[in-house]
């Protein structure tokens, strides 16, 4: 009883902002995701790696003295970089996909330490610069994080309606068919590949300044993350839109993922759940809103389902007979 | 217009598997040749095709397309010269995009693909009509996702994808081998008309003689990796199911295996 009493409805409402403007930038990082997982058909782990190059970078850059922005960007390019090697390694090298990420992202925890100068983490304070985004201001926080989604899912959703995006489209959905209309699916592998990295660095740079330091460990379990956004934003982007379910809604809702699922997070914090046992509680989300359009499927045709069915005519037909 | 000489395929070369595909393949075509292929299974038939199209590189031997050498261009290399309809009804097209988009997607085959819109507004127009000609009520359907589509709707609107861009080269792999009757013999018709219209060369393979017979200009037969028989002009016209048996049987020293060609 004392428990409940403890739970003070205050305490959520007053975490909540938080939440919202650690969801849109996770959001973001789990477009980059979308990318690759949705898009090209290809479930790249080399964000665990990458989202952490992008706080590392823009953290090391700007206490260097170079602009907010220019750091930014450089970490993005960084981030493509890192997406090149792991497509080089599937497309140039013949590494499964899987793989192939796994190799890039270990080989990403040494290039990120030694970015960082052999530090496991550096802060960076938001008094002495710049920050785009900052727990210390929330309401900027949210408002800089939704600008950011707009800007880049505008880009995205004129990106893929091109004829370069759409061939990255086509190399996800059949890659027989892509060669045999002339796509070279080797370079548009690579190039999803980078564009999806570069993504989710910039992530790692906002989530870096948000939180006012860049860690070693700041993109472990991130691609979980990112799918948990993506299909989370996907059931509820079905559900309530259902026809209407278009490819700009897609990318809205991938984001809304981010901040749904970062809501659920706060209020499993506020019921005083261990923070260790987060990374459980984010698997067992992910497997939840997985299941639930595979079961909902089940439920419409099931053997079960016609089991019962059947059994009912069969016995309705039996009657008539004795009749 | 082809050039096909002396090519050879090996596929699991010194393993348990392996599995001589190709032994020395010969074939030319003349421009505006409509040519059918029959042949028993594993007479090289679609690895014929593959070779052409590059879907992997062969041992040995060239291949010639309008004179030009092609043989060490890879499959999307070559696309730009060659349209391509598969067996399996999914494999041309691809499913989760729309109609349009896959046409649009084809009629850049060959193209560097840029950053500009992805599909025109005057494409549209253009892929409506052309869509109208096909007369499977598809036209009125340009944003349905492809994957909607039955199996002989899809190899029709791959047939016009295959020629949206003129290809030197048509490569039909049992495309109607999939569908029913009456939707094979439509795609069938189709197929005629495209080539017709287009003046296109073609290379149709078939499992089913009558439709060998009665399609093209010239009919090839293969076995054991090579062509064993090479009907044209006249002789093609006279020539019956009962007769392609027999010189079957005369040129391989075999009796015909294949109970599929002779009863469909």
């Amino acid at each position: 009883m004392s428990y409940f009493v403890s739970l003070n409805p205050l305490n959520l409402l007053n975490a909540l902002p938080g939440c919202i403007a650690q969801g849109l930038i996770w959001g973001i990082m789990a477009l980059g995701v979308y990318v690759t997982f949705r898009l090209l058909d290809f479930a790249d782990l080399t964000v665990d790696g990458s989202f952490a190059t992008g706080g590392a970078i823009t953290v090391m850059l700007t206490l260097s003295g170079l602009p907010i922005p220019v750091a930014l960007l450089i970490a993005v390019i960084a981030g493509m970089a890192a997406g090149t090697v792991t497509g080089l390694l599937h497309t140039a090298l013949g590494i499964p996909p899987i793989l192939a990420g796994i190799l890039t992202q270990i080989a990403l925890y040494s290039v990120n330490l030694h970015i960082m100068g052999m530090a496991a983490n550096q802060a960076i304070s938001v008094q002495k610069y710049d920050l785009l985004i900052s727990l210390m201001n929330v309401s900027k926080a949210i408002l800089v994080g939704s600008l950011f989604a707009a800007i880049l899912i505008a880009v995205l959703y004129w990106y893929f309606g091109t004829e370069q995006g759409s061939s990255i489209r086509a190399t996800g959905c059949n890659q027989a068919m892509s060669k045999a209309n002339g796509i070279n699916i080797n370079f548009t592998k690579v190039l999803a590949l980078a564009l999806s990295n570069g993504i989710v660095c910039l992530g790692g740079g906002l989530m870096a300044q948000y939180q006012g330091f860049a860690d070693i460990n700041m993109g472990r379990g991130s691609i979980v993350i990112g799918l948990a956004a993506v299909i989370i934003g996907e059931v509820f982007g079905d559900a309530l839109l259902r026809k209407h379910m278009n490819f700009a809604f897609r990318l809205i809702f991938v984001v809304l993922g981010g901040v749904i699922y970062y809501i659920v997070v706060g209020i499993v914090l506020w019921l005083k759940l261990n923070s260790n046992d987060l990374k459980l509680f984010t698997a067992i989300i992910v497997a939840v809103f997985l299941a639930v359009p595979y079961l909902q499927s089940r439920r419409k045709s099931s053997f079960a389902r016609t089991a019962k069915a059947s059994a009912a005519a069969l016995k309705a037909l039996n009657n008539k007979e004795v009749q | 217009m082809l050039q096909i000489i002396d090519v050879h395929k090996t596929f699991n070369p010194g393993t348990i598997n392996e599995k001589v595909a190709l032994n020395g393949v010969n074939l030319h075509l003349d421009a505006g040749d409509f040519c059918t292929i029959i042949g028993g299974n594993g007479a090289g038939k679609s690895t014929t095709l593959n070779a052409v199209a590059g879907v992997w590189p062969v041992d040995q031997g060239i291949i010639l397309l309008d004179k030009k050498n092609i043989t060490g261009l890879p499959e999307h290399k070559r696309a730009a010269y060659l349209g391509r309809v598969f067996q399996d009804p999914m494999t041309g097209t691809a499913a989760t995009m729309e109609i349009q988009e896959n046409l649009a997607l084809a009629a850049r085959r060959g193209k560097s693909r840029t950053l500009s819109w992805g599909i025109h507004k005057q494409e549209k127009d253009k892929y409506r009509e052309l869509l109208k000609i096909l007369d499977l009520g598809l036209e009125d359907r340009l944003t349905s996702k492809v994957g909607l589509l039955s199996g002989g709707q899809r190899q029709a609107l791959t047939l016009l994808m295959a020629t949206l861009q003129q290809p030197k080269l048509l490569l039909l792999d049992e495309h109607t081998a999939a569908l029913d009757p009456k939707t094979a013999e439509k795609v069938l018709r189709v197929t005629d008309q495209v080539i017709a219209e287009n003046h296109l060369t073609a290379l149709m393979v078939t499992h089913n003689m009558k439709d060998a017979i009665a399609h093209g200009n010239r009919l090839i037969m293969m076995h054991e990796g090579r062509v064993i028989l090479d009907i044209k002009g006249e002789e093609k016209k006279k020539l019956t199911v009962a007769d392609l048996m027999h010189q079957f049987e005369v040129v391989s020293g075999k009796e015909f295996d294949s109970d599929k060609a002779i009863l469909a």
